[in-house]
């Protein structure tokens, strides 16, 4: 048995029963990394060193009865995720020198949990793109299929997971870029409620969608990963002072009488139909499992591309002004005056598809143009909220693909956005409302990559995200297994 | 046409980026593609909705007015392509 291939739970017991050692998992992962990463590209920075010291406090604290279900886990961090004094690029040339002064929430949350960094994880350029092929730092490759995309923008978080590169991960969605790449790569991946997790350090792309969630290995890793990461923080006033329930005691917990619903909208030409299929057979295990499954109506769908593809990239016009070669980042070298260096610093900076969406944004937001983009887009926001506060008076948890084909070939789709743009079709939804939305591996295509299913719940409704997945995964009967390479 | 490559110079001037010819002629032509589509939205009837801002409805938040610990001039001024004296270094503003 690869030790690398073990769950968070597997590794909390192997710490505790003492037949293994922090150290020693670290270095697993480590001589994966040295086998596979070559092929992967999962990671933009690797940080050996600091882990290894990690590791050893945290073997220390296992040892001295201190440790926590986190303490000693090889996890990587996405890297839009601020880490004190470890480079963090989000995957664009104009932070590619930036080492952020303070760590982000979450990144202190888990190093209070003596949880051990393993890396920074390959993305989309500030989280833009559906496939991680916008990188400034070259494209992650599928775990599953070299010569495919592994999703974006988390898609090195989501195939250093399915890889064993290490044991979970972090990541970041703001239109599905953490359910989209784990159901390409065939692991599960939670975006939680607007406000569940604090946002501070997280790099921001659009403030009103972002949320950081985690990509794991099985739904009770995610739930451990959840435990950790939740709560309120006085420094993202966004951050919702709700009460943080124990998300793993849900796992295991029946689901006799729930109520799924099968949006309708969710299933019209263009899915796949193994993706279809696969769709069918969840149902027919949720109803043996005492589920009731019924079709309901989410009537804005349709509009959620255009609603969003006007709002993030409108958001992210204004938070991307920051980069102007002043404070951080890279600065072009021969601007004339400050107007020429702010335009030479971010023409260079700035790659084809942040350029792209910056236009979008500031021609959406532009005088004359406000009303009939942005404020109208917001309007149909609110309608799309609304179709969800409604199905959830009907139904416990929605159930949709998570995508609407298996992953796509690396350049098949880069030089046609709006073609890129429409393949997030099932997941930017649940960013627009704020509501979780989880995604789960349900089985394979006859070639051989893995098709994702996603639940969706109401606000702060995560528990039963986790417990229905958790029902599936036990009665499923899926066969486990690992991409080979 | 919903948007000429003269309005991308000037939409790219309004992002402070510099767009070579090609690159304007690239955009112009997927920014027409992308915008038509969002046409889809003028089938919506949203006559008296309100815009939606947040995705969950928030109170302002307040906090003591009292100081807190920040990074320190030193550590802000660590990632600074240029600077000197405890300042941010720039390009001449005034000619």
């Amino acid at each position: 048995m690869e030790l690398n291939r073990l769950t968070i739970h597997e590794l909390q017991k192997r710490f505790r029963d003492g037949t293994l050692t922090s150290v020693g998992i670290t270095e697993s992962v480590y001589r994966r990394i040295a086998s596979v990463e070559e092929r992967v590209h999962a990671y933009i920075t690797l940080t050996e060193e600091t882990a290894t010291k990690q590791a050893r406090a945290a073997d220390k604290r296992i040892q001295e009865g201190d440790g926590g279900p986190l303490t000693g886990i090889p996890i990587a961090l996405k890297d839009v995720l601020c880490t004190q004094g470890i480079r963090t690029t989000c995957g664009s040339r104009i932070l590619e020198n930036f080492i952020p002064p303070y760590d982000a929430t979450v990144i202190k949350k888990l190093k209070d949990a003596g949880a051990v960094f393993v890396g920074k994880t390959n993305m989309d350029e500030f989280a833009m793109g559906s496939s991680t092929e916008t990188s400034h730092f070259g494209v992650t490759r599928n775990p599953w299929n070299l010569e495919c995309i592994p999703g974006g923008s988390s898609g090195g978080s989501a195939a250093a997971v399915a890889a064993d590169e290490c044991i979970a991960s972090l990541g970041t969605d703001t239109g599905g870029s953490i359910r989209q790449p784990a159901a390409l790569c065939g692991v599960v991946g939670l975006k939680p409620t607007y406000g569940r997790v604090s946002r501070f350090g997280l790099v921001a792309f659009a403030s009103s969608l972002d949320q950081i969630g985690p990509i794991t290995k099985d739904v009770e890793d995610c739930a451990i990963m959840m435990n950790a990461i939740s709560g309120y923080d006085t420094s993202d006033s966004t951050s919702v002072p709700a009460e943080v329930p124990d998300y793993r005691k849900v796992i295991s917990r029946d689901i006799d009488g729930w109520t799924v619903g099968i949006p309708k909208e969710y299933f019209v030409e263009g899915i796949d139909p193994e993706i279809r299929a696969s769709i069918d057979t969840i149902i027919k295990i949720l109803e043996g499992l005492g589920a009731q499954c019924r079709d309901i109506s989410l009537p804005h769908t349709k509009y959620c591309v255009a609603t969003y593809y006007i709002i993030a990239p409108s958001e992210a016009s204004s938070n991307l002004a920051r980069y102007d070669g002043v404070r951080y980042g890279f600065r072009a070298p021969d601007g004339e005056n400050l107007l020429d260096m702010y335009k030479k610093t971010r023409s260079s900076g700035f790659g084809a598809e942040v350029k792209r969406r910056i236009m979008i944004g500031t021609y959406s937001l532009s005088s004359g143009y406000y009303d009939a983009y942005y404020k109208k887009a917001s309007r149909v926001r609110a309608l799309i909220r609304d179709d969800f506060d409604r199905a959830f008076t009907q139904c416990d948890v929605i159930l949709t693909p998570a995508t609407p084909t298996p992953a796509f070939r690396i350049g098949e789709k880069i030089d046609d956005p709006l073609q890129m743009y429409l393949y997030d079709i099932f997941t930017l939804s649940a960013n627009l409302a704020g509501v979780p939305g989880i995604s789960i591996p349900c089985g394979y295509t006859k070639g051989g990559l893995p098709l994702g299913a996603q639940f969706m719940a109401g606000h702060f409704q995560e528990e039963k995200l986790l417990q229905i997945a958790s029902a599936y995964e036990k009665h499923s009967d899926q066969e486990k297994r690992k991409p080979e390479l | 046409m919903k948007i000429t490559t003269q309005e991308v110079g000037y939409v790219a001037h309004l992002a402070r980026l510099d767009l070579s010819e090609d690159e304007k002629g690239i955009l112009t032509s997927q920014l027409n593609n992308i915008l038509m589509y969002m046409d889809i939205l003028n089938g919506v009837d949203t006559e008296g909705i309100e815009p939606m801002t947040h995705a969950i409805s928030l109170d302002n938040v307040m906090r003591d007015d009292a100081e807190e610990k920040s990074i320190g001039v030193e550590m802000a001024l660590a990632n600074a392509p240029e600077g000197e004296m405890g300042f941010f270094g720039v390009p001449k503003i005034i000619e």
